[in-house]
């Protein structure tokens, strides 16, 4: 099998996709199980939406990728290489963009992006300054480069977490509840975003969200937790009529406003 | 116990971000920037209020040995007692505490709220280390301005005994009698001795609010309990400190 070839959205420089393998991953906290052995892979270049009801476990899932949590069991590959093994995250750039984007609020949106490339002497300040330009056109940006992330909408600031993430040339991206919060146009132009710099430069994408649209219209595979348990893995398509009634509740939702539940609420 | 096993973690937790930010010293240079904003925050910025406290303090020291000295017929000697204080003891001392409730808090705050809104994670998945970027400069920055504050602070005291003693009908020492009481019983020592306290006590007190900052778990009422326990920690570990490095310097 040929793996494709990621081309870096800064540099266009070519290296080959990086893959990804969840292995039996367990995760307690305290006596509450948040990960029950997740196993799953994903392959080089593909956008694998990661979904379930809040509190399943997807984000925690997504922090084992990144380092953020030690699993209790079980481990995570990075194209074969354990997440946790020290000096990963040197050898492989993998980008997080957080459901709240985590921008550094005394930073501009220009800092917040030359960050990285300054920590990492990546080159001259012209160099940088061209890097982090070039992110800010692809997210249409450029204006707000002066901008504090307090004078930003949400939407802006999810597109500046992308085009911080970017900047860092990943090989591996991540996106934590992308599409929450914001309305359905800047939900999709986020959702295009994703598909486009996964099409273009065949960055592995792997996205946690609870967004049916977003999963339907963009991913390669779903993945399905519930409770902390892997309930479904497969093309997006095999959702559109689901077997599980776990899953089909999950994605069609029925309220019955005859509930007895809902009496308690009338005044 | 429970206390004991929190107090163990926060020692613990000190002391390894302590051994983390040292491994970074060798990016200091190219941390110029940092640096000097942190030397601006600790020094310029706490430098007024200081100064007011010190003034008071020189003053109301001067006010209450001129009355008790009095009895004895040995008011002669307020310049050396308030000079000795000063130096080996309130100036620092005074200066640690206010560098724990105005610059510590503001530290912990700033980083508890960088936790709590995950800058922090954003800058561990990026593989910047908060040590190198958010602990090392301020470490740095105290060591350089607590005795810059210290030695401005005994100054001021001095300062305000010498206005007291002159001014003060009871009391009603001249500025040159004062100066030169103070002169002849205070060695170079004395004032070595509490610049070293000040740049302990400092440094002591910029690693626990940074520990504690970092180690913020919850919302934004947690970022408020991690302030107060900072500078309660802080304001114990000084006066704590104090004893057995006066004792170890004596």
């Amino acid at each position: 099998m040929t793996h494709p070839i990621h081309r870096n959205p800064i540099t266009a420089v070519e290296s080959p996709a990086l893959g990804v393998t969840i292995d039996g991953l367990t995760k307690n906290f305290g006596k509450f199980q948040a990960l029950k052995n997740v196993s799953f892979s994903v392959e080089p270049g593909e956008i694998f939406v990661l979904m379930g009801p809040s509190g399943s476990g997807k984000s925690v899932l997504l922090k084992h990728i990144v380092g953020l949590e030690t699993a209790t069991a079980g481990r995570v590959l990075i194209n074969g290489q354990d997440a946790t093994a020290e000096h990963t995250l040197e050898r492989i750039r993998i980008a997080l963009v957080f459901q709240a984007g985590a921008l550094f609020n005394s930073l501009s949106v220009y800092d917040n992006l030359a960050l990285y490339p300054r920590e990492h002497r990546f080159g001259d300040e012209a160099t940088i300054s061209d890097k982090v330009m070039r992110a800010l056109q692809i997210l249409s940006l450029e204006n707000s480069a002066r901008k504090f992330p307090s004078e930003l909408s949400g939407g802006m600031r999810k597109r500046v977490a992308i085009a911080r993430a970017l900047v860092m040339e990943p090989q591996l991206m991540l996106y934590d509840e992308p599409t929450s919060e914001l309305d359905p146009v800047m939900g999709a132009t986020i959702s295009e975003i994703i598909a486009t710099l996964k099409d273009e430069y065949h960055v592995t994408t792997i996205v946690v969200s609870h967004d049916r649209e977003l999963a339907l219209g963009i991913a390669d595979r779903v993945g399905i937790l519930m409770g902390g348990e892997l309930v479904f893995l497969g093309p997006p398509a095999s959702l559109r009529q689901p077997a599980d009634p776990r899953i089909a509740d999950f994605f069609h939702p029925r309220i019955d406003l005859k509930n007895p539940r809902f009496k308690n609420l009338e005044t | 116990m429970k206390q004991l096993t929190h107090f163990l973690e926060g020692f613990g937790s000190a002391v390894q971000l302590l051994f983390q930010s040292a491994r970074f010293a060798g990016t200091l240079p190219r941390q110029r920037a940092r640096f000097i904003d942190q030397c601006y925050l600790i020094g310029y910025t706490t430098l007024p209020i200081v100064a007011i406290l010190c003034f008071f303090m020189g003053s109301v020291l001067a006010l209450q040995s001129g009355y008790s000295m009095e009895n004895f017929g040995a008011k002669q000697f307020i310049g050396s007692l308030v000079g000795l204080s000063f130096a080996r003891e309130l100036g620092p001392v005074i200066v640690a505490i206010l560098v724990a409730g105005r610059v510590g808090s503001a530290i912990t705050a700033e980083l508890a709220s960088m936790k709590v809104y995950q800058e922090i994670d954003a800058l561990v998945t990026m593989n910047i280390p908060p040590a190198r970027i958010l602990v090392l400069p301020r470490l740095a920055a105290v060591l350089v301005m607590m005795p810059v504050l210290a030695i401005i602070g005994n100054l001021i005291g001095w300062f305000g005994g010498a206005v007291v003693c002159k001014y003060v009908e009871s009391i009603a020492i001249e500025p040159e009698a004062y100066f030169s009481a103070l002169r002849r019983y205070m060695k170079f020592k004395d004032v070595g001795i509490g610049l070293m306290k000040a740049e302990i006590f400092g440094f002591v007190v910029v690693l626990i609010c940074c520990s504690i900052g970092l180690n913020t778990r919850g919302g934004p009422r947690e970022i408020g309990a991690s302030v107060t326990k900072a500078v309660v920690v802080s304001l114990i570990s000084i006066l704590v400190l104090d004893y057995f490095v006066t004792k170890v310097l004596m």
